[in-house]
C-alpha cells in the first residue's frame, strides 16, 4: 500500500537533527515497549506482518507519533487483531510464556529470512540490466515507490529469501531470489543529481523485469 | 526525568516530539495495561522483559561493530573475509543474531563513500550497532538520504568532492549493512584496541568518519 511510511525521496521534513549523547531510551515506558515487542514477536506472526500493522496506522498518527509510540500502537492493535483477550485459555492465564533462555537464543541466533525451499535458481546475474516493475500492491510490499518503473543493474545476489508481500498476509513465504540492485542517482532523481552517485536497494525477483536495449 | 528529555528543544516541527507530563502519564498507563494483560495471560514474564531491556541497553551497541572494524584494519585476511561474507566474519568475533542474520559490509575508500539507511522503516544491524538513534528512524533522514544524500551528509559535517562517488544503501530486505570506514591517518602504530576506540557509530552508518568525535 502506498502510504507515508514509504518516505524515500520526500524533501519536506527539514534538517536531520541528531541529539548529542542520545540515550538508548528516553523514558522507562519505551524500555517496556521494546521488550514487549521482542518478547511477543512469536505471537503476532512474521516480521513482515508486524511491519504491515505499522504501515496501516492512520498517516497522521504515523507522522505525529514518536517511534516507540508507533510500536505501542502496533502492540495494542496486534493484541486486538489476534483477539487474545477473548481466547478462553488466555483469559484464564494458561498461556505459555516464552522462557528467558529461549528468547535469549532467538536474539543470539536470529530468525534468518533465507530459505532452501522455493525458487532457488536466479533469473538474473550480476551486471544484468533490470527494471523495477510498476506495481501498486494493496497490501504490504518492500518495493519502494521511488524505484518503480526505473532501470538499474544487478549488483549482487543475496540468495533465496522469503517474500514479504505474501508472507505478511499469510499467503505463504513464496521464497525467491533477492538481489541488490544499483540505480544511478540520475535515473532515480533526474539530471540535477550528481553524475557519479548511486543508490543500492534490495529487490525480490517478482519486483523485477528484464530491461532490454 | 520527564524534563531532562526536553532540554534541547528542536527547531524542526516534525521533530518536536515533546510530550507533556499528562501525555507521558497516559503513555505509561497504556504500556502498564498492556504489560499487565500480557503477563496475566501468561504470555510473557516480567523477568524475560527485564532481560530483553538489559541486552539491548547494555550488551549490544556500537562497541561490537568497532571491534569488527578495528580487526579489519589490522588483519588483511579478515578484511577480505568481512567483505566477502560479513555474516560469517562477524560471527568469528562472537556477534550476530536478531536483525543481523544477513550482513553485508561496504568499504569506504578515497573515491567511494557509503551511507546506510532504511527509507521504509528502521532496519539497522542491531548485533553490531545496537538499537538505532532516533534521527535514523525519523522522517528527515529516512526521506532525504535517498534523494539528496550529500545535503544530509553536510548536516553531519561531511563534504565530498564531486569526483567521490556517494553510494546510498537502502535496507529494504533482511540484509543489514555496515560501513567499513577509512582508517584514520597517523594511526599506523595503534593496536587493535586503540583503533576500536576511534570507530564511532556514525562512521559505521556512513554519516561520520572514524577518528572524529
Amino acid at each position: 500500500m502506498n502510504s507515508v511510511h514509504d518516505m524515500g525521496g520526500m524533501t519536506c521534513f527539514g534538517p536531520v537533527e541528531p541529539e548529542g549523547d542520545e540515550p538508548v531510551f528516553h523514558d522507562e515506558w519505551e524500555r517496556r515497549v521494546l521488550a514487549l515487542t521482542i518478547a511477543t514477536s512469536g505471537l503476532f506472526g512474521p516480521l513482515d506482518k508486524r511491519r504491515h500493522v505499522l504501515e496501516k496506522l492512520d498517516p497522521l498518527e504515523y507522522l505525529s507519533c514518536t517511534y516507540y509510540e508507533r510500536w505501542l500502537g502496533r502492540l495494542e492493535r496486534s493484541v486486538e487483531q489476534e483477539g487474545l483477550a477473548g481466547k478462553a485459555e488466555v483469559a484464564q492465564g494458561l498461556g505459555t510464556p516464552i522462557s528467558t533462555g529461549t528468547l535469549e537464543s532467538v536474539i543470539r541466533e536470529g530468525r534468518p529470512a533465507s530459505r532452501t525451499t522455493g525458487r532457488q535458481e536466479a533469473r538474473f546475474s550480476v551486471g544484468d540490466r533490470v527494471r523495477a516493475r510498476k506495481l501498486n500492491p494493496p497490501g504490504h510490499t518492500r518495493l519502494v515507490q521511488y524505484v518503480r518503473g526505473r532501470s538499474g543493474v544487478i549488483a549482487r545476489l543475496h540468495g533465496t529469501h522469503s517474500f514479504p508481500d505474501t508472507t505478511a498476509h499469510d499467503e505463504g513465504e513464496n521464497p525467491q531470489p533477492l538481489y541488490s540492485v544499483r540505480f544511478t542517482a540520475q535515473k532515480l532523481w533526474g539530471p540535477a543529481a550528481p553524475a557519479g552517485d548511486q543508490l543500492f536497494i534490495d529487490l525480490w525477483e517478482d519486483y523485477l523485469e528484464p530491461q532490454h536495449g | 526525568m520527564a524534563d531532562q528529555r526536553h532540554h534541547e528543544a528542536s527547531h524542526n516541527p516534525y521533530l518536536e516530539k515533546r510530550r507533556t507530563e499528562v501525555e507521558t502519564s497516559a503513555l505509561e498507563e497504556r504500556v502498564r495495561r498492556l504489560e499487565e494483560a500480557l503477563t496475566s495471560w501468561g504470555l510473557v514474564s516480567k523477568e524475560t522483559l527485564d532481560r530483553v531491556v538489559e541486552i539491548y541497553e547494555n550488551d549490544l551497541g556500537p562497541l561490537n561493530g568497532a571491534k569488527v572494524i578495528a580487526r579489519a584494519w589490522v588483519d588483511e585476511s579478515y578484511r577480505k573475509r568481512l567483505l566477502e561474507d560479513a555474516t560469517e566474519a562477524i560471527r568469528e568475533l562472537g556477534f550476530g543474531g536478531l536483525q543481523g542474520e544477513h550482513m553485508v559490509v561496504v568499504e569506504n575508500t578515497l573515491t567511494v563513500h557509503n551511507v546506510v539507511c532504511c527509507t521504509l522503516c528502521s532496519c539497522y544491524p542491531w548485533p553490531v550497532l545496537g538499537l538505532p538513534p532516533t534521527w535514523y528512524k525519523d522522517p528527515p533522514y529516512r526521506s532525504r538520504i535517498a534523494i539528496d544524500p550529500r545535503s544530509v551528509l553536510r548536516e553531519f559535517g561531511l563534504e565530498f568532492e564531486p569526483a567521490v562517488e556517494v553510494r546510498v544503501w537502502d535496507s529494504s530486505s533482511e540484509i543489514r549493512y555496515l560501513v567499513l570506514p577509512e582508517r584514520p591517518e597517523g594511526t599506523e602504530d595503534f593496536d587493535e584496541e586503540s583503533l576500536a576506540k576511534l570507530v564511532t557509530r556514525d562512521s559505521m552508518i556512513g554519516v561520520g568518519k572514524a577518528g572524529e568525535p
